[in-house]
């Protein structure tokens, strides 16, 4: 598992960026700089309208920053072609957002034939994918999304994001909409599947023990600035801020609670 | 089978043809047009607004309106073309309406998706935006086929053949038969294709079923009616031989039956011949002026009030001559001659009650009009004509009142008024047995039935020698006892053709 204190590359680098709306009367995003490096799983974590997904969407330039910069592998994301920079980077929604129209395999099939891959080489990569995904292509290439439940079509979502084999992944709250059960499935899957591939991947998430489960790096966010970035356990130890405090009080109550009731005097079997 | 319904149903095949033929044509157009349209206004919303707007303005014009503005602005010329363009305007606002709310029924979490993998707009709309609308769009093509079959039996108003032959036909000489078969294959016509596209629509709402056996079905079956429906029109399109004159005529019994009684004597003579019946004055002129109508039935006074804008009345054989010179002048359009009847307005009396009166001529009125009731058709009392009369001659009627046309000629045989202002040839002048005053000091307007051509036919000497038989040779007497058999005995259009002729062979 790779960590900050890994001698690393940044993959993407944000420096001072800002994001503001209504001629900056709204600000969403305040001089933030934030550094990713290659094959860490970054996660974005705060309330609604904190900024984090703001922040995701300036890396694939689905939004453009008003100030500052944004490198991907070195190179200032807007000296790139927008459609081509978000080809190369896998996305994975939280709505889903698959094809209704769309197969599941022309679904996952869409990214590589933007890229002009040979039919060949996409129905061969379209079975690799699925079968990353725990979905045997046999019984699920041919289906149709509203013929899928939500964690399978999570599962296509995953794999459509990682059809044209991209380094980076971005991820805007994939698991909210999944039943408990099934998220945390599908968290254990992809982190495996994340470090198998050693995928680098920032994922946005409002949901902190998701969050501690699954980053190597957490970095929470607060009306648009960013208050701390680091491990699991340095933001367990070393808590900056009173709010990053204030949000991981509930998980740790929660993991309290469930250690008094495993070692409660009767209970045990 | 009655005789009458024998001879509508011969007529189907082709009316029928045309009517869809000129459907499809409109709804493929309309659709080609549309759709970009709509797509433009979806991206825009500057675009949007006015073009929403405009296309329902459109739809608020009065189709047949737009009908004749399309003769127009085409400097005359009547058939497919101007028929095709009215229904294409008319197609427009349901499909472009249901392009903008089909892709904008998209959801933004779908559309983000498709920008977020890196799709292009184009790609986007291509790939996603329009398959998800085609639902939505496929309904609008569904509205405006239906509306299109409706309208298209309009297009007959400009000489296109179409199922509104049947029904124009059979409303001007009353044959309740030809308007029900144009009817109900109008209607059955738009069930047909609201079925089909249907079909279509529910084809494209199951795309994600398309593996299973009743999605094949469908589609199987689908396939095969469009490629009958298709064939059927097209069949329309295969070369026919040519016709070599086409005879026009204006929506009323006695144009009927003269276009049917030159048709007849032209095929005689050798001649193909199609009619193109039920068209406005104004429209057959035109058409006849630049040859895509060839010979019809013109009356003097329509020239020289309508399109000479003459108010004065120097006599019968001068509006006649002048009538004549005008055309000639103007449009080089001949004319052959008078056939010898007169369709004016007439004051007639049922005979009996102007034997007691002792009156015979509107002069006699002057003495006794005071005292009696005279009744009109709907604009007769507001015409030059009744002003001509009343400065001419002096007196007024003691009440006017106004009648629709098809009772008044009862109310004066059965005495409810004394005096009706008749149109001179209406066959039921003949069946009351009414007595049609004089006009000794030539307040109306004469109206002599003139034989007239276009331009190019007039170069025919054959042509001009069949048709010169007709000149003089019809009666006022004669042409009413023709249009009676159709107006009043309820007899086709073809029984009155058969009378005159027979009448004309003496």
């Amino acid at each position: 598992m790779s960590s900050e204190s890994d001698i690393a590359t940044p993959l993407i680098e944000l420096r001072q960026v800002s994001k503001s709306y209504d001629d900056g009367r709204t600000v969403a995003v305040q001089a933030t700089d934030l550094q990713v490096f290659k094959g860490e799983l970054l996660v974005l974590i705060g309330e609604s309208g904190c900024g984090k997904t703001t922040t995701l969407k300036m890396i694939n330039r689905l939004e453009e920053p008003s100030a500052g910069e944004v490198f991907l592998d070195g190179s200032e994301v807007r000296s790139l072609d927008a459609e081509h920079l978000r080809r190369n980077i896998g996305y994975v929604f939280q709505g889903i957002g698959l094809f209704p129209h769309y197969t599941v395999a022309d679904n996952i099939a869409v990214v590589p034939r933007l890229h002009r891959w040979s039919e060949e080489r996409i129905a061969e990569r379209v079975e690799q994918t699925l079968d990353l995904v725990n979905l045997p292509a046999a019984r699920f290439a041919e289906r149709f999304p509203d013929q899928l439940s939500g964690g399978q079509q999570q599962r296509v979502g995953v794999a459509r994001a990682l059809a044209a084999q991209p380094e980076l992944l971005l991820m805007d709250e994939p698991f909210g909409a999944l039943d408990p059960v099934t998220r945390s499935e599908l968290q254990e899957e992809f982190k495996q599947i994340q470090q198998q591939l050693n995928l680098t991947a920032v994922m946005v998430t409002h949901d902190m023990t998701e969050a501690l489960l699954l980053a190597d790096r957490i970095a929470v966010m607060k009306t648009g600035e960013l208050l701390q970035v680091g491990s699991p356990v340095e933001l367990l130890n070393q808590p900056q801020h009173a709010y990053v405090e204030e949000i991981l009080a509930l998980p740790k109550r929660r993991a309290d609670q469930l250690e008094q009731l495993l070692h409660a005097p009767g209970d045990q079997v | 089978m009655s005789e009458n319904l024998q001879e509508q149903l011969v007529l189907l095949p082709e009316y029928f043809q045309g009517h869809l033929l000129l459907t499809l044509i409109a709804l493929a157009l309309g659709i080609s047009i549309s759709v970009p349209l709509g797509i433009w206004a979806s991206q825009s919303a500057k675009v949007r607004r006015p073009l929403l707007l405009l296309v329902s303005i459109l739809q608020t014009i009065p189709s047949i309106a737009i009908l004749a503005l399309m003769v127009a602005l085409l400097g005359g010329r009547i058939g497919l073309l101007p028929a095709i363009i009215a229904l294409v305007l008319y197609s427009m606002l349901p499909i472009v309406r249901n392009t903008v709310a089909g892709l904008e029924s998209v959801s933004d979490e779908i559309i983000e998706a498709a920008r977020g993998i890196g799709m292009s707009s184009r790609q986007m709309l291509l790939h996603v935006r329009l398959p998800l609308a085609l639902p939505i769009i496929i309904a609008g093509i569904r509205t405006a086929a239906v509306w299109t079959v409706g309208l298209a039996t309009l297009s007959t108003l400009v000489g296109a053949t179409s199922l509104g032959n049947f029904i124009f036909t059979g409303l001007q000489t009353r044959n309740i038969v030809a308007v029900t078969v144009g009817s109900v294959s109008a209607a059955l016509m738009a069930i047909v294709l609201d079925a089909l596209i249907g079909g279509i629509e529910w084809l494209s709402n199951h795309q994600n079923r398309a593996a299973s056996p009743n999605y094949r079905r469908v589609r199987g079956a689908l396939i095969v009616s469009l490629v009958i429906v298709v064939s059927v029109s097209a069949a329309a399109l295969l070369p026919k031989p040519a016709a070599d004159y086409v005879v026009g005529g204006k929506p009323f019994t006695e144009q009927h039956i003269l276009a049917s009684l030159i048709a007849e004597e032209l095929s005689d003579a050798g001649y193909r011949v199609e009619q193109r019946l039920g068209l406005g004055t104004e429209v057959v002129y035109e058409a006849t002026a630049n040859n895509t109508v060839d010979v019809y039935v013109e009356y003097s006074g329509t020239v020289w009030a309508n399109l000479m804008n003459r108010d004065d009345n120097p006599g019968r054989a001068a509006v006649l001559e002048g009538a004549r010179e005008y055309m000639l002048n103007e449009d080089e359009i001949h004319t052959i001659g008078a056939l010898g009847f007169q369709n004016l307005y007439a004051f007639a009396m049922n005979r009996q009650r102007a034997d007691e009166l002792g009156i015979s001529s509107i002069e006699d009125l002057i003495a006794s009009g005071q005292e009696l009731s005279a009744g009109g058709d709907m604009e007769f009392f507001g015409r030059p004509e009744w002003q001509s009369v009343r400065d001419t001659y002096g007196f007024d009627f003691a009440r006017k009142l106004t009648f629709d046309p098809a009772l008044m000629y009862g109310a004066v045989a059965a005495g409810q008024v004394d005096v009706i202002t008749a149109y001179s040839s209406d066959g039921r002048v003949a069946a009351y047995d009414l007595l049609v005053l004089d006009d000794p000091r030539q307040a109306l307007l004469p109206y002599d039935g003139m034989l007239i051509t276009s331009p190019e036919a007039a170069q025919d000497e054959t042509l001009l020698a069949v048709l010169s038989k007709f000149a003089n040779s019809i009666s006022d007497d004669l042409m009413r006892a023709a249009n009676r058999i159709v107006d009043v005995d309820g007899g086709s259009v073809s029984d009155a053709v058969d009378f005159l002729r027979s009448a004309l062979m003496r």
